[in-house]
């Protein structure tokens, strides 16, 4: 771990700016991952901004009838409000179904969303790794890819997004709110959050420098069946090989989105429109594309029989 | 004292402490935080500084550069250590590479610099500033790739050959001929190898995690050129070993360097992500295995090949050597090829072995039931032997395997497992499967000193070390119930080089062969108390805190020592016994599985383990290493696996988030039995091992289970859930 300044922000605004102005400064919620990043030099920030304690840490219902979720709300709390059992229970199990009640009570709204991919090439600072310095080449195409992405992929990096919870935020169509460095405010979708890649796999998301997440916004309930299906090696304490979050509604209609497979949580709004014919259909739409490795080529049939399943349930 | 007959009845079948279920006596410290630990030994040094250890970032070639000046300049730092300042270092007997790399570069992470700070994030940070230069020399990391380079290591275990296999294999009416495969693995222990290290002129003291301390002791002596008079090492409490700690490592060696370099004293724990290559591992096997029965299921003909690989002059997996004495047949081959890798050491990993050799040998022996239409368990007691298969004149000491898969499918409900794919539970396909464990019982010389003072304060020093096993309370147990004491009247110190040596902590023999070592050193203690009693020895009774003999005369031990410690000392020597009669511990694995047909996921549901391994000592902590090896055997069946990275030469996922083990909600009901059993042969202990027997066979009957459930055979481990996808019912084929 490189030496670092530090550095308790004040406000939103007031962190935001200071992230912009000093070079290299990044900021600190749960510090879950970024602590480990950093005691392995795989990240150097210079300075870090403590954001904890910028009261972010509230659930407030808005005047839609959704729930604004601040962005340092634990894990923990957010999968035990009630209001979230009741009206998004497959945010409530996505989060339940990721790390470890410890982990939880640490982990935050905003931290989790940007959390870093798990691809083992990235935690070694020995390996190429264009995400961890751009150009030096992707050890992971011709190494072990097997809990890797296959769609959304480029050449230069195939690391899969390895949160939960952005999967049923994703579902929920959640809304990301930010305030800029220069103090204004704005809402990413969160289809729009998360980047693809392409030639540059280590600019992550659609932040601007110095830009901090304020809150993640859910639009009113949908109803529905809400399923959180994560498949992994064991049964608890990993990531997922793939996962699947589903909304169904009576009439057959629904919403899908995917975990494990692609850079970010994976929903195309068009393959939804497949779900009456059955997960083939909707796998088919989904994945259509997708560039999977020898070892990761299993996740296909994964994903297209863990969706039947869930539909399977559904129904029955 | 020595031990070449059998044992006769003596003080230990009293059973008033041995054999009762005891609680661990070191528990309330672990329990409290209070164990010191080799990182946590606050009071043995003051002040000392930190080392960080650099591993290598090639897995073969030579450094051509390294520049170190940023690094030694670093705020806090002491000192860099390097091959080029280190002096000349040897190397242990029990090593393969050289605990510090430079400039040739044996293997990924093979130490090469330790980095000496202040403070632990000094170090670390300096660590990374080091500048290194390497020449990459093409390496072999691909066992499959160099199998048909592999030669026989004959000095390890050479081909045996019964019989005639090829002419009765040929002959034999139901066959099978069938290749298995198992990944390299890690040990994964909680606690990663750690070393404070303080000189005092030029004596060394090292406080470390290690199993074997007169091994550590010989080999650091070797490693830097000293007698082994100035060096003592200390090892109270070891979180974990599982045969990773066996050896002297590079944690111990750059410790006492860097202590060296700058008089004070250093203390160094490897990062985790330096534990998957910087130590050893269990390596890699392939496997191959046929068998041949007359119809009737009668074995006829047995081969077992195995091929593993390890870095120039290192050793073979012996994973074939189970197969030389678990079955009955006229007519066998086993045989070992070993290939030249360029990955990390391979080495002992708890029940190295049988535990991947029986991982193919017990599905092998489903495979052939299933041919011959047999039920697996009356397959295995149709050729089960109480002979040595290859010496028939060699009876086995003792052998109940046939009463432990009877006695174990009875109580499993065994008459449930229906033919395979065919019983279903929602979404979940059901099986059941059975192996047989077996592992050898091995008896090592082993001694112990004790210490009787005025307040009938029973004391036991031996060097003998407890992993996390209960070796504490064995031995506490065992001096108990020889000196007639409660077990709070007794204290015991392990794991210190300046007591006697011990069998140590290894290959199942520790338990045995450890109490074995005080029961001598007890032996003689009671002799010198009964002198004091003016009481002939051999009339002597030790009970309720008092020697008597008869008339009644006698006195309290604490009075016997009034005048003065009594102290008595003795190792337990063994003879032939183990030449003229097989030892073995034997079992029965018996489990359940679910697996979801839509994922593959397969998950455990029951488990039950039937155990014949001579006395138990204390049925507790013998529980606790079953249920932990069959733990254990489940992450080999399915998700334990070092990836190698063959273009790098390393093993990829080499942290706890990409190497995985069980976790608690893998572990389902786990029910051990122990059948009723002494050993004369054994030891006067009349016991055997159970630590390592617990995971021999529990990969295989994971792997019988998801057959009997699935109707698929996966025959490389470990059995994720992409080997089982493209085999799986579609739902409608459920119906
Ligand atoms: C062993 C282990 C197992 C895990 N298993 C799972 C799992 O199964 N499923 C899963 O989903 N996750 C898993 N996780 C990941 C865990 O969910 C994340 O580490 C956690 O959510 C990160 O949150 P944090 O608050 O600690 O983030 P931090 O580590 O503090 O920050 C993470 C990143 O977010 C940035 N950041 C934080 N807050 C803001 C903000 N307000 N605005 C802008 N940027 C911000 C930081 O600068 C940093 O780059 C696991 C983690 C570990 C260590
Ligand atoms: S997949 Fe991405 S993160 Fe992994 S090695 Fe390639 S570039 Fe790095």
């Amino acid at each position: 771990m490189k030496s670092f300044t530090y550095e308790k922000a004040q406000s939103p605004a007031e962190a935001a700016a200071a992230a912009a102005r000093i070079p290299g400064a990044r900021f600190i919620a749960g510090g879950t991952n970024l602590l480990d990043l950093m005691k392995l030099e795989v990240e150097t920030p210079a300075h870090l901004i403590d954001v904890n304690g910028l009261a972010l840490d509230r659930l407030e219902p808005l005047s839609d009838g959704g729930l604004r979720v601040g962005a340092l709300v634990r894990n923990t709390d957010l999968a035990a409000d009630a209001r979230v059992r009741r009206d998004y229970p497959v945010l409530a199990r996505a989060l339940l179904a990721g790390a470890s009640g410890q982990l939880r009570n640490k982990a935050t709204t905003a931290g989790n969303l940007l959390q870093r991919t798990r691809c083992a090439y990235f935690y070694d600072t020995n390996q190429p790794c264009n995400k961890r310095v751009p150009g030096s080449g992707c050890s992971a195409l011709e190494g072990l890819s097997r809990p890797l992405a296959l769609i959304g992929v480029s050449r230069a990096c195939i690391a899969s997004h390895p949160s939960d919870m952005a999967v049923a935020m994703r579902l929920l169509d959640a809304g990301v709110e930010t305030v800029k460095a220069d103090g204004s405010r704005r809402l990413i979708p969160i289809a729009d959050f998360h980047r693809l890649p392409g030639d540059t796999p280590q600019h992550e998301s659609a932040l601007a420098p110095g830009e901090l997440v304020t809150a993640v916004s859910l639009p009113p309930p949908l109803g529905g069946k809400h399923y959180y299906r994560k498949v992994r090696d064991r049964a608890s304490y990993a990531f997922a090989l793939v996962s699947v979050a589903a909304i169904l509604q009576p009439d057959g209609s629904g919403r899908v989105a995917l975990g494990g497979v692609a850079p970010r949580p994976w929903r195309l709004e068009s393959a939804e429109a497949a779900l009456p014919l059955g997960a083939r259909a909707v796998t088919e739409q989904l994945l259509a594309g997708a560039t999977p490795t020898q070892q990761n080529a299993f996740k296909i049939p994964l994903v297209q029989r863990t969706l039947s399943a869930v539909l399977a349930e559904a129904q029955g | 004292m020595k031990f070449d007959q059998p044992a006769q009845t003596n003080p230990i079948d009293q059973l008033k402490v041995v054999g009762r279920a005891t609680d661990r006596v070191d528990g309330p410290l672990k329990t409290t935080g209070t164990a010191p630990y080799a990182y946590e030994q606050y009071q043995a040094a003051a002040n000392p500084a930190y080392g960080y250890v650099v591993g290598a970032a090639i897995a073969k070639g030579r450094i051509t550069a390294m520049d170190a000046d940023e690094a030694r300049h670093a705020p806090g730092v002491l000192a860099v250590i390097t091959a080029g300042n280190a002096g000349k270092l040897g190397k242990g007997s029990h090593n393969t590479a050289a605990l510090l790399g430079g400039p040739e570069i044996q293997h990924y992470h093979q130490a090469i610099a330790l980095v000496v700070a202040e403070t632990l994030e000094q170090a670390r940070a300096a660590a990374q500033l080091l500048r290194v230069d390497y020449a990459r020399s093409p390496g072999a990391y691909d066992l499959a790739a160099v199998r048909d380079t592999a030669t026989e290591p004959a000095e390890a275990m050479p081909d045996s050959r019964v019989g005639d296999f090829d002419g009765a294999y040929a002959r034999a009416p139901v066959k099978l001929d069938a290749s298995y495969s198992t990944p390299d693995q890690a040990h994964a222990m909680m606690e990663p190898h750690a070393t404070l290290a303080a000189w005092e002129g030029d004596k060394l003291t090292v406080w470390t995690a290690n199993q074997m301390i007169a091994w550590a002791r010989s080999d650091l002596a070797e490693t830097l050129g000293l007698p082994e008079d100035k060096l003592r090492v200390v090892s109270p409490y070891i979180g974990g070993g599982f045969g990773g700690k066996l050896f002297l490592r590079a944690d111990v060696v750059l410790a006492a360097l860097g202590a060296r370099a700058i008089g004070r004293p250093v203390k160094v724990a490897l990062s985790r992500p330096l534990m998957f290559n910087n130590t050893t591992h269990r390596p890699a096997t392939l496997q191959r295995i046929r068998l041949g029965a007359e119809a009737d299921g009668r074995l006829t003909a047995i081969a077992h090949e195995s091929w593993s690989g390890d870095l120039p002059g290192g050793g073979p997996e012996l994973a074939v050597q189970q197969t030389r004495l678990l079955y009955a047949g006229a007519n066998r081959l086993t045989a070992l090829r070993l290939a030249v890798l360029d990955l990390p050491e391979g080495n002992a990993m708890r029940a190295p072995g049988e535990a991947p050799g029986l991982m193919a040998l017990e599905m092998a022996m489903d495979e052939m039931a299933e041919k011959l239409g047999l039920d697996p368990v009356a397959f295995r007691i149709l050729n089960d032997t109480q002979v040595d298969p290859e010496k028939p004149e060699r009876p086995f000491s003792q052998r109940r395997l046939a009463d432990c898969l009877r006695s174990g499918a009875e109580r499993f409900g065994w008459h449930a497992r229906r033919s395979p794919g065919s019983r279903r539970e929602g979404n979940w396909l059901i099986g059941l499967g059975v192996a047989a464990a077996f592992r050898n019982n091995l008896v090592m010389k082993s001694g112990a000193r004790v210490r009787l003072d005025r307040h009938g304060m029973l004391t036991v020093e031996t060097d003998m070390t407890d992993i996390g096993t209960g070796s504490y309370t064995v031995i506490a147990q065992t001096a108990a119930e020889m000196l007639g004491l409660p077990l709070d009247k007794v204290a015991v110190r392990l794991g210190d080089s300046d007591f006697p040596v011990s069998a140590g902590s290894g290959g199942q023999w520790g338990a045995n062969s450890a109490t074995a070592g005080v029961y001598a050193a007890c032996v003689r203690l009671r002799e010198r108390v009964a002198e004091r009693a003016g009481i002939p020895p051999a009339e002597a009774s030790f009970a309720d805190g008092q020697v008597r003999g008869g008339g009644g005369r006698g006195m309290t031990l604490a009075q016997a020592a009034a005048e003065g410690e009594l102290v008595a000392e003795d190792s337990m020597e063994f003879g032939d016994l183990d030449q003229r009669y097989q030892q073995s511990t034997f079992g029965a694995h018996f489990v359940e599985v679910a697996v979801d047909y839509a994922t593959a996921e397969t998950r455990v549901r029951r488990m039950l383990a039937v155990c014949a391994a001579g006395r138990i000592l204390n049925p507790k902590s013998a529980r606790s290493q079953v249920i932990g090896a069959m733990t254990m055997g489940v992450g080999a069946a399915l998700m334990e696996a070092l990836h190698i990275d063959k273009r790098q030469g390393f093993f990829v996922n080499h942290d706890l988030a990409g190497y995985e083990v069980p976790v608690h909600a893998d572990i389902p009901a786990q029910e051990v039995i122990f059948l009723d059993e002494t050993d004369p042969m054994s030891s006067p202990m009349k016991a055997k091992g159970v630590g390592e027997l617990g995971i021999c066979g529990v990969g295989a009957a994971v792997a019988n289970a998801i057959h009997n459930a699935t109707g698929m055979r996966v025959r490389d481990y470990p059995i994720t859930l992409d080997k089982l996808l493209p085999g799986m019912p579609e739902r409608a084929e459920l119906g």
